[in-house]
C-alpha cells in the first residue's frame, strides 16, 4: 500500500516536471501548428483557444483535472483525443514490449545459463561474444541488418506495419536483443558465484544430481539480482520502443511520442511520456513484489 | 570394535597455482574404526577440510585428487561409478559444515531442505517426508519443530540452523558423519549442545570424523587422534596417549599453547612462526623451521609417518627414544 502510494506521488511529480519543462522551452507551439505563413491575430486566437495564454499553474490544474478523468487534451496536430490516440497505440507498444522482454528473459537467460554451467567451453565463449555484440550494438543497427537478413533477403517475415503475430517477431528480437545480452552476462556471472556459496556444497554433500542443485538450490538465489535488471530494463526497452516503433513503422506509443516532438504538440507528447513513466513504475513495483515472493529475507518478520 | 569403517591412503590432493602445483593433502593416511568419533586436528590451511571434501567428492576445481584410495567399508569410492558415487552421500556418509548460516540455502524452508535427503535417497512421499522431518527436528533437540519445519534459515539462531544441518545429515543414518569444525562459528553454551548432541548420535551407532582445531573439543570427543601440518599427518594417536605424551614437537607446542591458556600465565605459549605456504615449504621436515630441536638431519630430509608402537608419528626426534 505504501509503495502503491509512492507510485502515484512520483507520477505526479513527473508529470508536473514534464508539463513546466514543456513550457520553457522556447518556441511557440501554436505558431508551429499554424506554419510560416499565419497572422498575428490567429495565432493569438488560437493561443487562447487552446488556453496557453493562462499563468502556468491555471494551465496544469486544468490539466490534472482532466487527466484524473482520463482526458489528456486534444492532439494539436492529429485533431483526436491524446487518450484515443494512445489507446490504439498502447496495445502495439504493450505487445512489443512484451514480445521484447519474453525474447530477452528467455535466450539471455537460457544463454547464461549454459554458459555459467560450462564456463570456459566453446558454448560459453561464443555466447558471451554473441553478448557483447548485443549490448555494444544501437537498436536501429540491429533491426535494420534483421529487416534485411529475414525481410528483404530471405522473405521469411514481414519487414514493416503490424498484420499478425508475425510482425512482432523482428520487432521484438530487435528491441529485446540488447537486454538478452546483459541478461546473459548477468545470470553467467550471477549463477557462477552462487554455485561456490557453502549451501550448494551442501546440497551436493546430500546426494542430489547437478542438475537438482542448480534447478532447486541455485536458479532462484540466481535470479534475485535479475529480477532487478529486468525491472531496471524496462526503461530502456521504452526508450528502444521509439527506436523499433519508428524503423518497422509500428504505430505504437514510441512513435506517437516521435510525432509529438517534431510537431511539437504537447498534449500528446504529455500522454506519452506520462505513459512511459507509468509503465516503468509499474515494473519496479512487479520487480518489489516479486523479490518478496523470491526472497524470505525481504519479507516482514511476523513470527516471534 | 576393530572394524574399519572408512580407510583413507595416501591421499594427494593437488592445486595448480600461479607458483606452481600446490598439495594441500599430501599423502595422507587415516582410519576410522566402526562406533568411534576420530579427531582430525591442525592449524587453518593444514588441509583436514580438503581431506574430508575429498571423501565428499566436493574438492573445488581446478582442484583435484590426483593419488590414494578412499575405502568404506571395503568399497573404493575412486572406482565407483559417479551416479552410485553420488547416492552414497547422504545416505551412507554425511557432512556438516562450518558455518552453519551460509550452509542452508536462504530461500528454501529448513524443513523442505532436511527432507530433500530422504525423498532423494529412500523415494518417500511429500506427507511422510514431512513427518520424519518434524520427527528428526525434535530428536536433534529443535523446539517446536512443527513451526521449525517452516521456518527460513535467517529466522533460526545458529545452533537451529546447526541442528537443521545435524537433522539434514543423520536422517538417513549414515554409517560416517563428518563434522567439519562443526562448532567454530557458534558460542560456548550452544557448542557443548551440540557436542553432547553428537555423542548422542555416536551411542545410535553413527561413526564420525570431527575436524577441528579446537583441542578441547577434540579431548572431549575423540577416541583417535590425527594430527595434521601443513598437508601431512604428523602424529596419530590414542586420545589419552596424545595428550599425556605427546611425540611431534607441533602436537607438543599446540598442547602448551592451550595448557597455558588454562593455567593462566602472563604470557601466552605460542608456536613461533606460521604455517608455511605450500608453494614455499622448508626443505626436509615441514615443520623444522618452526621447529625449536630442528637438526641438521630435519631440515635435509623428510621424516616419514612411522609406527612406534601403538602410535604413529612423524619426526626424526622419536629415533632416541
Amino acid at each position: 500500500m505504501k509503495r502503491l502510494l509512492q507510485a502515484v506521488l512520483v507520477l505526479l511529480l513527473v508529470s508536473l516536471a514534464l508539463f513546466v519543462m514543456l513550457r520553457i522551452v522556447p518556441g511557440n507551439p501554436v505558431a508551429v501548428l499554424m506554419g510560416e505563413h499565419a497572422n498575428e491575430a490567429t495565432i493569438e486566437r488560437l493561443t487562447a483557444e487552446l488556453g496557453l495564454d493562462q499563468p502556468i499553474h491555471v494551465q496544469f490544474f486544468r490539466y490534472l483535472g482532466g487527466a484524473i478523468r482520463g482526458d489528456f487534451g486534444t492532439s494539436y496536430s492529429l485533431g483526436k483525443p491524446v487518450s484515443q490516440l494512445m489507446g490504439a497505440a498502447f496495445v502495439n507498444t504493450l505487445l512489443l514490449a512484451l514480445a521484447a522482454a519474453l525474447f530477452a528473459w528467455i535466450v539471455g537467460g537460457l544463454c547464461g545459463l549454459l554458459a555459467a554451467i560450462r564456463k570456459n567451453s566453446i558454448p560459453d565463449r561464443l555466447f558471451m561474444g554473441f553478448s557483447l555484440l548485443g549490448i555494444s550494438m544501437p537498436v536501429f543497427m540491429v533491426a535494420m541488418i534483421l529487416q534485411y537478413v529475414f525481410g528483404y533477403w530471405l522473405h521469411w517475415l514481414p519487414i514493416s506495419g503490424v498484420s499478425d503475430w508475425r510482425s512482432f517477431i523482428l520487432p521484438a528480437i530487435a528491441l529485446g536483443w540488447n537486454s538478452a545480452g546483459s541478461i546473459a552476462r548477468l545470470v553467467r556471472s550471477t549463477l557462477a558465484d552462487t554455485l561456490e556459496d557453502d549451501y550448494i556444497d551442501t546440497a551436493r554433500a546430500k546426494g542430489l544430481s547437478e542438475t537438482a542443485v542448480i534447478w532447486r538450490h541455485a536458479l532462484r538465489n540466481t535470479m534475485l539480482p535479475t529480477v532487478t535488471m529486468m525491472a531496471l530494463q524496462l526503461s530502456g526497452l521504452l526508450s528502444g520502443a521509439v527506436i523499433t516503433e519508428t524503423v518497422f513503422s509500428i504505430n505504437g506509443i514510441g512513435r506517437l511520442a516521435v510525432q509529438a516532438i517534431n510537431g511539437r504538440d504537447i498534449p500528446l507528447l504529455q500522454g506519452t511520456v506520462l505513459f512511459a513513466t507509468a509503465l516503468v513504475i509499474f515494473g519496479n513495483l512487479i520487480a518489489d513484489l516479486l523479490y518478496k515472493v523470491l526472497d524470505p529475507r525481504t519479507r516482514r518478520e511476523v513470527k516471534e | 570394535m576393530d572394524e574399519k569403517l572408512l580407510e583413507i591412503e595416501d591421499l594427494c590432493v593437488e592445486f595448480p597455482t600461479e607458483k606452481g602445483k600446490i598439495r594441500p593433502v599430501d599423502r595422507v593416511s587415516l582410519e576410522i574404526r566402526t562406533g568411534t568419533i576420530t579427531g582430525l586436528v591442525g592449524e587453518s590451511g593444514c588441509g583436514k577440510s580438503m581431506t574430508a571434501r575429498a571423501v565428499m567428492n566436493l574438492i573445488k576445481k581446478p582442484g583435484k585428487m590426483t593419488g590414494g584410495r578412499i575405502l568404506l567399508e571395503g568399497r573404493d569410492l575412486g572406482q565407483m561409478g559417479a551416479k552410485e558415487r553420488r547416492l552414497l552421500q547422504g545416505r551412507e556418509i554425511s557432512m556438516i559444515f562450518q558455518d552453519p548460516m551460509s550452509s542452508l540455502n536462504p530461500v528454501m524452508k529448513a524443513g523442505k531442505q532436511v527432507d530433500e535427503v530422504i525423498r532423494l535417497h529412500e523415494g518417500t512421499d511429500a506427507g511422510e517426508a514431512r513427518r520424519r522431518t518434524i520427527e528428526m527436528f525434535a530428536a536433534v533437540g529443535i523446539p517446536d519443530p512443527e513451526r521449525r519445519y517452516d521456518a527460513y534459515p535467517h529466522e533460526l539462531s545458529g545452533g537451529l540452523r546447526q541442528r537443521v544441518m545435524i537433522a539434514m545429515a543423520m536422517i538417513c543414518k549414515p554409517k560416517l558423519l563428518i563434522a567439519d569444525e562443526p562448532t567454530t562459528a557458534l558460542d560456548v553454551t550452544v557448542e557443548a549442545q551440540i557436542l553432547e548432541l553428537m555423542e548422542k548420535l555416536r551411542e545410535g551407532g553413527t561413526s564420525i570424523l570431527l575436524i577441528s582445531h579446537n583441542l578441547g573439543v577434540i579431548a572431549r570427543m575423540c577416541e583417535d587422534v590425527y594430527v595434521m601440518y601443513a598437508g601431512k599427518i604428523v602424529e596419530h594417536a590414542e586420545i589419552g596417549t596424545l595428550f599425556a605424551d605427546p611425540a611431534h614437537p607441533y602436537t607438543k607446542g599446540l598442547l602448551r599453547a592451550v595448557t597455558s591458556l588454562q593455567e593462566e600465565t602472563a604470557l601466552l605459549e605460542t608456536i613461533p612462526g606460521n604455517v608455511p605456504q605450500l608453494y614455499e615449504l622448508p626443505q626436509g621436515c615441514r615443520f623444522s623451521n618452526r621447529c625449536a630441536f630442528a637438526t641438521e638431519r630435519c631440515r635435509a630430509d623428510e621424516p616419514a609417518l612411522r609406527d612406534l608402537g601403538g602410535r604413529e608419528c612423524a619426526c626424526f626426534l622419536e629415533d632416541r627414544a
